[in-house]
């Protein structure tokens, strides 16, 4: 709830971002161009196009951001280009003034306007750091989904200890209800990247970080892996399937009718290093496995450490 | 021969071949021209065995020249690799190579052209702008020059011999450890920046020494030119960041080669310790190198608008204080890794303080701008070129410091186009101003204008082709460091992000053009004034090029702008009545030979060939030890010898 409220006291004070090109006319063609560009390829556009609470309030802020700041940029880069024409050494209507070399006012100003966009921007990203905390739950009506992340060599496992079933390469959620992850790395360090569902975070070998997202609609968004972590790398993408809840309720049941199981036998042959792994799911999940990873991740840790 | 073997040569993969043989011809010819000329021994005496700091600067900024090229190379296959390679395409580059290609694109860009271009450019002007005769170890000078050209070289043995890391330009465990990149790549990464570190971190001592202790009588810091703040600010940046990225590395190395834990996945070690470390080194790294730059465009925008700069003290405020604020923003380099809102959002708004003195400095320059008489030569291109692209940068810069617009812009193309933005538009621009600015004082001839012209709109237009689309893609969520990909929308935009490359090739031919034309048409481009460019500070009040000594007599400094001073009151360019003699540092081989050894023991680690480490390493202190024991040859230069001099160089022509 607050994230919204903080939401739309943003989009009251700042507008949209084309209200804040509106302001400044001379920015409409750019701003015109640039989105006419975005909207002649408008599937897969990312970050761009969000499909979920997280991504709308980060798309939001980096547009009010970039606003704030081309309220100065902008005049900057025309101001430059404006004196150096007309200050060139070969007009004789610019007054050459030699003296001018110092000048409290304008001091004052020139401190003054980066300092106050900076104060501005500080709101900004101080509430927004908040609001959008990754391990901060999201509110919703809707029974949260509560997935374990694990980062192979190079492929994605997800768990769901819940509901005991497992998947690879490709992650199942149901529309509208907060996703909340708990992610590890079986290996070297990657990150878990949804672009249409926002925030991303490392997944680190030994440790679980926490990262909280919803899906909005229905639709199937793609995933990567955006920390490099080896030859495999560039195929450590992954698909988000959001489906309604009924749909999503026939994928679990038709999961749990598979033959494969994830124990610690099959995990073990899940985790040599593989390429371009096909989706697949396993039927039931050994309860211990998530714990079991970050054991292997960091033997020599504290026993006690790790049963939480 | 420890891990070395004739596996070693890369016969197999013939693009990296073809690069070996390439360049193993080129070195080859090149010293068989200088043997077949029989300039060993003038090379040697005037060159490898140098002390001065301006032939120090000069081989410097030549190393970076070297390095730009092969960074460049680097660049474009990899451009041209993500040109092809989307859908099912796998491109030209296995991963094993583009891995390796990016990592090398990376360490070579930052430490062995950024680095040596700035440090050559402050080596050679600071001593004179402050109006001094050298810095203030010679010899060290020497040392720290070579031990760099050590550190590039060992990266391009890598080349031929074994292969490069394939982690990344930072080498981020738990990926650079042993259990995930086993080969000597890593290794080469390791010791080529341990040796490199050293000759930056000595430089970085020098030269804050030189500007704290050693200037001309009456130059208060008040009346130090700005670059030389801004070289004040860099190296002290240097001094109190390179040692953590020696201790980084440093520790990285035990993991590696006695089996110790600081990084590794087991046995208690944490990958995010390396992380908080090496860019607690790595962001005050990215100031070392912006500082001079800022510094350069301070000194070309008042020069050419003919004008002192607008808001000396305020710029000088802004340098130190971006200086001390360097040191508080490490972590905005991984917001993404879990740390709680206060942490982030405290990061983020100090990196955000940063933007404040940033953009007094564009203010100032715009005002300096304001009310001048703007010739338009080619550094003042560079600057304006700067300004109008370095804000772009700034923008997105200040943008990811958000944290939430970091969540999904970190480590996106986004994130690559907004560091080139940064380091091209603004460490390369400065880097080019300073070289077209000072080269006619360094070998006393102007550049060719038209070619610096067209070389530089090749740069800004290069730039922008090739950088724009990777913002636009970063926003669709390509992330950096892919080898292929399949969504193939991606791909006409890095085809235009391919043809951006294309031009900024031809930006370099014609930096390349230019130095070669300007070279055969020396003779009708000489700087017989020694003050081409109607400058401000002192070193342009000596010959171009300057003498041995840069300054017969220390000049006086009354005022700020010393030499703009001396123009206006008569007193540039008088001859003094007596000349007394002076004692310059003589040559030495010591930094030439400690190099030539820490080459031998850099390479004998990588492929642990420790009877060979060891041999080096005691024959590298040794020579340490007897050149520390041998009296200083100093050469004295007798007063009627200079008085001489000057009558023969002393300006033919009365500057404008």
């Amino acid at each position: 709830m607050r994230m919204r409220k903080t939401c739309s006291f943003i989009r009251t004070t700042f507008q949209s971002p084309a209200a804040a090109v509106r302001a400044k006319p001379l920015l409409r063609i750019p701003a015109a161009c640039g989105t006419a560009l975005l909207l002649a390829s408008c599937r897969n556009v990312g970050v761009l196009d969000p499909q979920g609470p997280v991504s709308a309030a980060e798309k939001l802020i980096l547009f009010n951001a970039t606003g704030i700041m081309l309220v100065v940029v902008a005049p900057v880069i025309l101001l430059t280009l404006a004196f150096a024409w007309w200050y060139r050494a070969s007009n004789k209507r610019a007054k050459f003034r030699p003296e001018l070399v110092y000048s409290g006012s304008i001091e004052l100003v020139v401190w003054a306007i980066p300092a106050m966009v900076v104060f501005l921007l500080a709101g900004v990203a101080w509430i927004g750091a908040h609001d959008l905390d990754p391990a901060a739950k999201l509110h919703s009506d809707a029974k949260p989904v509560r997935v374990e992340v694990v980062s192979l060599d190079w492929k994605w496992l997800f768990i769901y200890p819940d509901l005991r079933v497992a998947s690879v390469n490709q992650l199942i959620v149901p529309v509208g209800a907060p996703i909340e992850f708990a992610l590890t790395s079986a290996t070297v360090m990657n990150a878990f990247f949804i672009p249409q569902l926002g925030t991303q975070i490392y997944t680190m070998p030994g440790m679980t970080t926490h990262l909280n997202l919803m899906a909005d609609r229905a639709g199937s968004y793609p995933g990567l892996s955006s920390h490099f972590s080896g030859d495999g790398f560039s195929d450590m993408q992954f698909i988000v399937q959001a489906l309604p809840g009924a749909e999503f309720a026939a994928w679990l049941e038709q999961a749990r009718g598979g033959a494969e199981v994830l124990n610690t036998d099959a995990y073990d042959e899940l985790a040599k290093p593989t390429k371009k792994v096909a989706s697949r799911s396993y039927a039931d999940v050994d309860p211990m496995i998530y714990e079991h990873i970050l054991q292997l991740a960091a033997p020599m840790a504290a026993p006690s450490a790790e049963s939480n | 021969m420890g891990k070395l073997t004739w596996a070693a040569i890369p016969l197999d993969n013939p693009i990296q071949m073809g690069a070996s043989v390439f360049v193993m011809v080129f070195i080859g010819s090149v010293l068989a021209i200088v043997t077949f000329k029989g300039w060993w021994k003038y090379l040697w005496s005037e060159w490898l065995t140098t002390t001065d700091h301006k032939r120090v600067g000069v081989m410097y900024v030549l190393l970076a020249l070297l390095m730009l090229l092969r960074g460049f190379v680097d660049a474009i296959m990899m451009r041209s690799q993500l040109a092809i390679a989307a859908g099912s395409a796998p491109g030209y580059l296995p991963p094993q190579h583009y891995d390796q290609i990016f990592s090398a694109h990376g360490t070579i860009m930052i430490f062995f052209m950024a680095m040596p271009f700035m440090v050559g450019l402050m080596n050679f002007v600071v001593p004179l702008q402050l109006g001094v005769r050298d810095v203030a170890f010679p010899v060290l000078n020497a040392v720290s020059f070579w031990l760099t050209a050590t550190g590039a070289l060992l990266v391009n043995v890598s080349l031929v011999i074994g292969e490069f890391a394939r982690t990344g330009w930072l080498a981020y465990p738990p990926l650079s450890e042993l259990q995930f990149s086993p080969g000597v790549g890593v290794d080469y990464y390791l010791w080529s920046l341990q040796i490199a570190g050293v000759g930056t971190l000595l430089s970085g001592i020098n030269l804050v020494t030189t500007i704290l202790k050693l200037r001309a009588p009456g130059m208060g810091y008040m009346r130090m030119p700005v670059f030389c703040w801004t070289a004040l600010a860099s190296n002290l940046l240097i001094v109190a960041a390179f040692p953590i990225l020696t201790a980084t590395l440093g520790m990285l190395l035990l993991d590696r080669y006695i089996g110790a834990h600081f990084f590794t996945n087991n046995g208690g070690g944490n990958a995010m310790l390396y992380f908080n470390l090496i860019w607690a080194w790595g962001h005050p790294e990215v100031y070392i190198l912006i500082l001079p730059a800022f510094g350069v465009f301070s000194e070309v925008i008042a020069t050419f608008t003919g004008k002192a700069l607008f808001g000396y003290r305020s710029m000088v405020m802004a340098t130190m204080a971006i200086c001390i604020l360097s040191f508080m923003v490490w972590l905005h380099h991984f917001f993404t890794m879990g740390a709680g809102a206060n942490v982030n959002a405290f990061f983020g708004i100090m990196t955000m303080i940063i933007a404040i003195p940033t953009g007094v400095k564009v203010f100032n320059w715009l005002f300096t701008l304001y009310g001048g008489r703007v010739r338009f030569e080619v550094p003042v291109l560079w600057a304006i070129g700067f300004m109008v692209t370095f804000v772009i940068g700034g923008l997105t810069g200040v943008l990811m410091a958000v944290p939430p617009a970091d969540f999904v812009l970190h480590n996106s193309v986004f994130l690559v186009a907004h560091f080139h933005n940064v380091i091209i538009g603004g460490v390369l621009f400065g880097a080019m101003a300073g070289y077209n600015y000072w080269f006619p004082k360094v070998f006393g001839f102007t550049l060719d204008k038209r070619l610096g012209q067209v070389s530089f709109w090749c740069w800004l237009i290069g730039f922008y082709v090739a950088f724009m689309p990777l913002y636009v893609l970063g926003l669709f969520g390509m992330t950096r460091r892919m080898q292929h990909y399949a969504n193939t929308e991606w791909q006409p935009y890095l085809m235009v992000a391919e043809a951006g490359a294309i031009l900024i090739l031809c930006g370099i031919l014609a930096t390349i053009a230019q130095l070669v034309v300007s070279i055969r048409s020396r003779a009708s481009r000489r700087d017989l004034t020694g003050d081409p460019w109607d400058g401000r500070t002192l070193e342009w009040s000596t010959t171009s090029p300057p003498p041995r000594y840069n300054f017969a007599v220390m000049p006086r400094v009354e005022s700020q702008d010393a030499f703009a001073y001396m123009k206006q009151t008569g007193t540039a360019g008088v001859f003094p009545d007596k000349y007394e003699s002076i004692e310059l540092p003589g040559n030495s081989p010591n930094g030439f030979v400690t190099a030539f050894f820490a080459v031998i023991t850099g390479f004998a680690l990588i492929w642990h060939i420790w009877w060979m480490a060891i041999l080096g390493i005691v024959c590298a202190l040794l020579t340490l030890l007897a050149f520390g024991w041998i009296e200083r040859v100093n050469v004295e230069v007798s007063g009627e010898e200079l008085a001489r001099d000057a009558r023969a160089r002393m300006p033919k022509a009365e500057p404008v």
